[in-house]
């Protein structure tokens, strides 16, 4: 049941990554670049994705997952400083490649050498992230 | 243009159906950073499995849609190092701040998560500040 929940989600995932033209990396870079010739497919692509989201967080209330467990709470505390300094790395990333990980996986078979050395790096620096993540708490103690 | 702009559209819409099955099915956040990040460092050994499973249909999915909808370039760069230092930018911020696009973007903001509205700030403020620098000052991308 779990299996067939996450291959049905995964495949409509990968669709939705390759149909919205996410996986074409000047498409991405194209809405980043608002001096440049700016693209707001992105735009749309975010709000299209928030629709069904929204409408499923509302159906959570009162309910449980269909395979069991229970439904994720928000993380605590909301707002530190892994999650300012993390998404900002991240952001200079997307920026520099166009390339974020859903796409990057989405695009693998076709997309040739770049597409490998950029995921390659990408699951190295996930390897990396512990320790950067203990040593940044030690840099500062957190308050 | 407006093509793209439908098909973002329609994209989008598969791509919050996608994490919508399994938030209601699973009780699972998709993210993909996450996803990928638990495998890759073994903090999700026993989600393995779907998580395998979950990764094999982002990967195959495209390869079928190809014959219909065409063949796809990511017209990525071709510079290695620009590459690599992305790729390891992306690798390090999306864990060290738990979530990437899909996770703090479509899953965070569409439950109004602070920390999935605060994230999406950041990354595209970082996100369209390297492109000022790199593609409009330093002409590197």
């Amino acid at each position: 049941m779990r299996l067939v929940i996450s291959l049905l989600s995964g495949a409509l995932f990968g669709a939705g990554l390759y149909l919205s033209g996410m996986t074409d990396t000047t498409k991405v870079q194209g809405w980043l670049d608002v001096f440049g010739q700016w693209d707001p497919t992105l735009a749309f692509v975010m709000g299209g994705a928030i629709l069904p989201m929204a409408v499923a967080w509302q159906l959570t209330r009162g309910r449980r997952p269909l395979s069991g467990g229970t439904f994720p709470t928000p993380a605590r505390p909301e707002i530190d400083r892994r999650l300012v300094i993390g998404s900002t790395l991240f952001g200079m990333g997307w920026g520099l490649a166009g390339l974020c990980p859903g796409p990057a996986i989405a695009s693998l078979t076709f997309g040739g050498l770049p597409g490998l050395v950029f995921a390659a790096f990408m699951i190295g620096g996930m390897l990396l992230a512990p320790g950067l993540k203990a040593r940044l708490d030690r840099a500062v103690p957190a308050e | 243009m407006q093509i793209d702009w439908i098909m973002g559209l329609i994209g989008g819409l598969l791509i919050g159906s996608a994490g919508a099955v399994l938030l209601l099915g699973n009780g699972k956040i998709m993210g993909a950073s996450g996803i990928i990040g638990g495998l890759v460092d073994g903090s999700a050994r026993s989600e393995a499995r779907e998580r395998l499973v979950f990764l094999a249909g982002v990967l195959v999915m495209p390869l079928l849609l190809i014959p219909f909808a065409g063949t796809p370039d990511t017209n990525a760069t071709s510079n290695l190092a620009v590459l690599a230092a992305a790729g390891l930018l992306v690798g390090t911020g999306t864990r060290i701040a738990n979530g990437c696009t899909s996770g703090h973007g479509v899953c965070g903001i569409s439950r109004l998560s602070l920390r999935g509205i605060v994230a999406t700030v950041f990354y595209i403020l970082a996100g369209g500040l390297t492109i000022v620098l790199f593609r409009h000052i330093f002409g590197v991308i």
